[in-house]
């Protein structure tokens, strides 16, 4: 056995959980899908004292409209999130990034909770999370609270969630009208972390003139960076090409990507560029109407 | 409460090809190693042992997962088919029979990954183009073949399908 040892304990309620998480102390991790901890476990770069596994919870992994947004239970898992009508038909970006996310046997037990909770900084879900405004839910002994994604990824592999705070639930609000979305990103092979990511939102005025803009980059930081600068560079101008590639350089060149072994800091800057140029172009043509693949 | 106090050590309770099992494991025991060690079904291979190369892949109700990366006590109460549970006597599963016919491994470490992942890929798409089943093999690493030879064998399965 590679972990080193640890207790467990699976309990059936949201209380239970934090209860658990109050009981052990610090040392504590909660397991939801475990397809990033149980890795860092094997490697030992984590020496939990007791995993408080919340899979047993009934009802973590519920998907619901409520008005015209989108509430995802924690335990929603990246496959479900790639193949399940009643996400794609409101959110179509969640179910074309879920097949970006690692490999099929991994997306079946990975978990849009434990990615949000996780933040590694390059994983699509934090970024996605930032680029649609996305809110979740951490329940902990004083009771429930909601955090903006804004303010919930900190740093490194780091949130605002307390160490006896479990993550609930992940709120996305609706599209706004005549709003366009994208992602992609550039991985050394299909299925691995990305060198870089990007991601774009747009939305258009009746004339067609932009009226909100952003865009969100992964792994060319400690965390997903959201820029809604060309948000106030396009403000009132129509989405050309040249205007769109013009922010997107700008975008790129706003960040501080880091060497190493994969990718240079110029190379990672150049990869953000076009990643957001592409999005920002697609996002721009969605909001415009034209329709995904 | 709704929980005991944290254990490291627990019961497992759960059905593997069909079977009912139990053991009692170490809370950090992987399935991979339950079904190799404490159940003897040695046929699921681990490579990695941190959830890249995809040797262990078994499905948990119905649905590829990684052996490697989850827990012995989080598969109780479910159920596991591995590489063992898909012939049924000697009749040979489809992909085990087209991956037979296509000569689709050499030295055979990642072979019960791909069969069982490829087993899912076809219950759920019986006719998958070549694009699909690369799609679905490319969590198996196979360090051999080149993966030609696999994706003819998970084709040549279809076809067996179809025909049966």
């Amino acid at each position: 056995m590679k972990p080193p040892p640890f207790a467990y304990v699976a309990p059936d309620t949201v209380e239970g959980v934090v209860g658990a998480l109050v009981d052990a102390g610090e040392d504590a991790k909660i397991l939801a899908g475990g397809q990033s901890l149980l890795p860092l476990l094997a490697l030992r770069l984590g020496r939990p004292s007791v995993l408080v596994d919340m899979g047993r919870v009934p009802g973590l992994d519920t998907v619901r409209l409520d008005g015209d947004a989108l509430v995802l239970g924690a335990l929603t898992t990246h496959a479900r999130l790639g193949r399940d009508p009643e996400v794609a038909g409101p959110m179509p970006l969640l179910a074309e990034v879920a097949p970006l996310v690692a490999h099929a046997a991994v997306r079946n037990r990975g978990t849009l909770g434990g990615s949000l909770a996780h933040n590694d900084p390059a994983a699509e879900w934090p970024a996605v999370a930032l680029l649609l405004g996305a809110s979740v839910t951490a329940v902990g002994p004083a009771g429930s609270r909601t955090i903006a994604a804004g303010d919930l990824f900190e740093s490194y592999l780091t949130t605002a969630l307390a160490p006896d705070e479990v993550l609930t639930e992940v709120r996305v609000p609706g599209v706004p009208p005549r709003t366009g979305d994208a992602f992609d990103e550039v991985s050394r092979r299909h299925g691995d972390f990305a060198l870089v990511g990007a991601g774009a939102r747009v939305t258009l005025d009746a004339a067609g003139v932009v009226v909100a803009a952003a865009v969100v980059f992964i792994g060319v930081d400690g965390t997903a960076v959201l820029d809604e600068q060309p948000g106030l560079d396009l403000a009132g101008r129509a989405p050309t090409p040249e205007a769109l590639d013009e922010v997107a350089r700008a975008a790129a060149d706003r960040l501080d990507p880091h060497d190493d072994l994969h990718a240079t800091a110029a190379y990672r800057r150049r990869l953000a560029a076009t990643l957001a140029c592409r999005t920002l172009v697609t996002a721009a043509g969605r909001a415009a109407g034209e329709a995904r693949p | 409460m709704s929980a005991p106090d944290p254990a490291y050590e627990l019961d497992v309770e759960l059905s593997v090809n069909g079977e009912a099992r139990r053991a009692r494991v170490e809370a950090r025991r992987s399935l991979a190693e339950l079904l190799r060690d404490d159940l003897g079904l040695t046929g699921t291979h681990l490579g990695c042992e941190h959830g890249v190369c995809g040797s262990c892949t078994v499905l948990l109700d119905g649905e590829p997962v990684r052996s490697c990366l989850t827990l012995a006590v989080q598969a109780t109460g479910r159920a596991v088919t591995t590489v063992e549970g898909l012939a049924v006597g000697d009749d040979l599963h489809p992909v085990q029979q087209g991956c037979l016919e296509c000569h689709s491994f050499q030295c055979g470490f990642c072979t019960p990954g791909v069969l069982v992942t490829a087993a899912a890929l076809l219950d759920e798409v019986p006719d998958p183009d070549e694009a699909t089943i690369r799609e679905a093999l490319s969590g198996n690493l196979c360090r051999c073949t080149g993966y030609e030879s696999i994706v003819e064998g998970v084709l040549r399965a279809a076809e067996l399908r179809r025909e049966a």
